[in-house]
């Protein structure tokens, strides 16, 4: 038993059909990333699985439990941080947490110091009593956070958590998500940032039109495009002639970039041995060298162009 | 269904409602204001004995009252996109509902008993039957939030929309139900329509509360119905239009 399943999950809006036939299984435990471009069908699909809309078919489990038959006890093993929902802005940050919390059932006497503690977590608790209204963005965002943390879910879904956020607010939140993962919560993650999913995730899955195009770790997503493999390296003097270098063997491309050159090509190892001989002869000083294989961007972008 | 543990979720949706929709601008222009202006502007040049005073006042307050905000709570959510928020979370639809005409019923009572008790003093009124009275009071200010609440079933962001609906149903209703006119007084067809008005039934629980000939526990049975009725009516719809909303 995953910790979430979704299995042939259909939902069409007016005739257009926004998820199509979307299947996969999460660990306990993983931080599992849910790319893909605009419109891709990421937020329907994870309403789909949160019980916040039914699936015209297909079935979600939340730890085994049937989020349509059930909804009231899947939502209960659940946190969710939705991507447009807002929290209320006539109410303190105190009182939309009381909220949350008196409606998922926690205790009267521990609802203080829980509340307390997440808002201090989050970084709000000197603005505990203040109404939301006058939030930033990226408080409110916190704060949403703090608000699916009340019942102290093992599993966790965050639809785009850090669009539009500062850096500041970015990484309090990445270092949240990672600390939640190390005491073992399952993590959901929709995300634009491709690089951030490459560093957090397990596992990614690239969705596009309705459809999952791959499920699989960032670097073995990476390997399946191994044509952008290069080397960057860059020499104490511009003092040779820059068109032997594409001559090396293994070469298939060269390109200046400021004072570095990068060499692409199938196979980079070679390509290392073959620029220190030919710094030796040329009497040459490498002062960087780094291999530098396909991002999980460049991927995406070849999982999702048409 | 609705469980023990329902009760706790309908009184923070409560609480919530109270903190948020209630003792804003509306609820005194509509449910204060505007009833009490109406009736006086009917008043004035006429003799109205005393019973039908105090009945046709409180009628008015609780109608108005419980159908002031109540309405408009579920288009409001949907435009600040905090029912997403509440659907996010292990709440029912029925739950949910219970809340806000919980928090209406509240209004309501608080509303009407008000005017009702000063009326009294005034015109120096004894209560024959209190407890009919005061379970009605309760009981009809259920009802009427209930009523409210399915007109919200509209699927809109737009309160105005929700607004104008009720609006197109609160007044007329207020004509057939013996606030102005005894209901007995009324022509055939308008004794008709009026039965079917939960309205008529709470001005006759006042007018035999404070004395007036007739049945006050039957009035409060007749509104339980009706209560229970537009409970579900609401549920059911709201189940239906909900989705449309997100
Ligand atoms: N309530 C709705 N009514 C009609 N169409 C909808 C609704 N919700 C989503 N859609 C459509 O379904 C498709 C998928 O939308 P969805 O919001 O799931 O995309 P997404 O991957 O989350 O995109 P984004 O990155 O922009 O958040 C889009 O074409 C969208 O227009
Ligand atoms: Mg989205």
């Amino acid at each position: 038993m995953g910790a979430i399943e979704a299995n042939s999950l259909i939902k069409e809006f007016d005739g257009l059909r926004a998820v199509d036939d979307v299947s996969f299984k999460i660990e306990e435990g993983e931080i599992f990333g849910f790319l893909g471009p605009n419109g891709a069908g990421k937020t329907t699909t994870t309403r789909m699985i949160t019980g916040v809309i039914r699936p015209d078919s297909g079935t979600a489990t939340i730890e085994g439990v049937d989020v349509v038959q059930n909804p009231t006890a899947a939502k209960e093993k659940i946190g969710i941080a939705p991507e447009e929902a807002n929290a209320y802005l006539d109410l303190t940050a105190r009182g939309n947490m009381n909220l949350a919390g008196e409606i998922y059932g926690v205790p009267g006497r521990e609802l203080r110091g829980k509340v307390d503690e997440l808002l201090d977590i989050f970084g709000l608790l000197d603005r505990a009593d203040s109404k939301v209204k006058g939030f930033s963005k990226g408080m409110k965002q916190r704060l949403i956070l703090a608000m699916a943390l009340i019942n102290d879910p093992g599993i966790l879904f965050l639809d785009e958590p850090t669009a539009g956020l500062d850096v500041e607010s970015r990484r309090l939140i990445k270092d949240q998500v990672k600390k939640l993962n190390e005491v073992g919560k399952t993590i959901f993650l929709t995300t634009h940032d491709i690089a951030e999913a490459d560093r957090l995730c397990d596992r990614v899955a690239v969705i596009n039109r309705g459809n999952i195009a791959a499920i699989d770790s960032p670097e073995k997503l990476k390997a399946t495009i191994r044509s952008t493999q290069s080397i960057l390296v860059s020499f104490d003097s511009m003092n040779f002639e820059a068109a032997d270098l594409e001559t090396l063997k293994g070469v298939e491309e060269l390109e200046k970039e400021g004072d570095k050159w990068r060499l692409y090509g199938p196979n980079p190892g070679e390509i290392i041995e073959e620029v220190v001989s030919f710094a030796k002869e040329e009497g040459l000083k490498i002062l960087s060298l780094n291999t530098s294989g396909p991002s999980l961007e460049e991927t995406f972008t070849h999982l999702t162009k048409n | 269904m609705y469980y023990p543990a329902s009760l706790r979720k309908s009184i923070a949706i409560a609480k919530k409602d109270l903190r948020i929709y209630y003792g804003k601008g509306p609820v005194v222009i509509f449910g204060i204001l505007l009833p009490f202006f109406f009736f006086f502007s009917f008043l004035i040049g006429r003799e109205m004995p005393p019973l039908t005073l105090i009945s046709g006042l409180g009628g008015m307050a609780i109608w108005f009252t419980a159908t002031s905000i109540s309405p408009i709570i579920a288009p409001m959510e949907t435009r600040t996109r905090t029912l997403e928020r509440l659907v996010s979370m292990p709440l029912s639809v029925t739950e949910m509902l219970i809340g806000d005409i919980l928090a209406s019923t509240v209004t309501g009572v608080v509303l009407s008993a008000i005017p009702i008790s000063i009326i009294a003093v005034i015109l120096n009124l004894n209560l024959v039957h209190f407890f009919p009275l005061a379970l009605g009071i309760i009981v009809a200010s259920f009802c009427f939030s209930a009523i409210g609440i399915l007109l919200s079933a509209l699927p809109t962001d737009t309160t105005s929309d929700v607004m104008m609906l009720a609006l197109l149903i609160k007044f007329p209703l207020i004509f057939v139900s013996g606030v102005f006119i005894p209901a007995s007084n009324l022509p055939g067809w308008g004794r008709i329509i009026s039965r079917f008005s939960p309205l008529t039934y709470f001005v006759d629980l006042v007018r035999v509360s404070f004395g007036g000939s007739g049945q006050s526990w039957m009035n409060v049975g007749i509104l339980t119905l009706f209560a229970v009725f537009f409970l579900f009516a609401a549920v059911f719809v709201h189940k239906r239009t909900l989705p449309k909303r997100l």
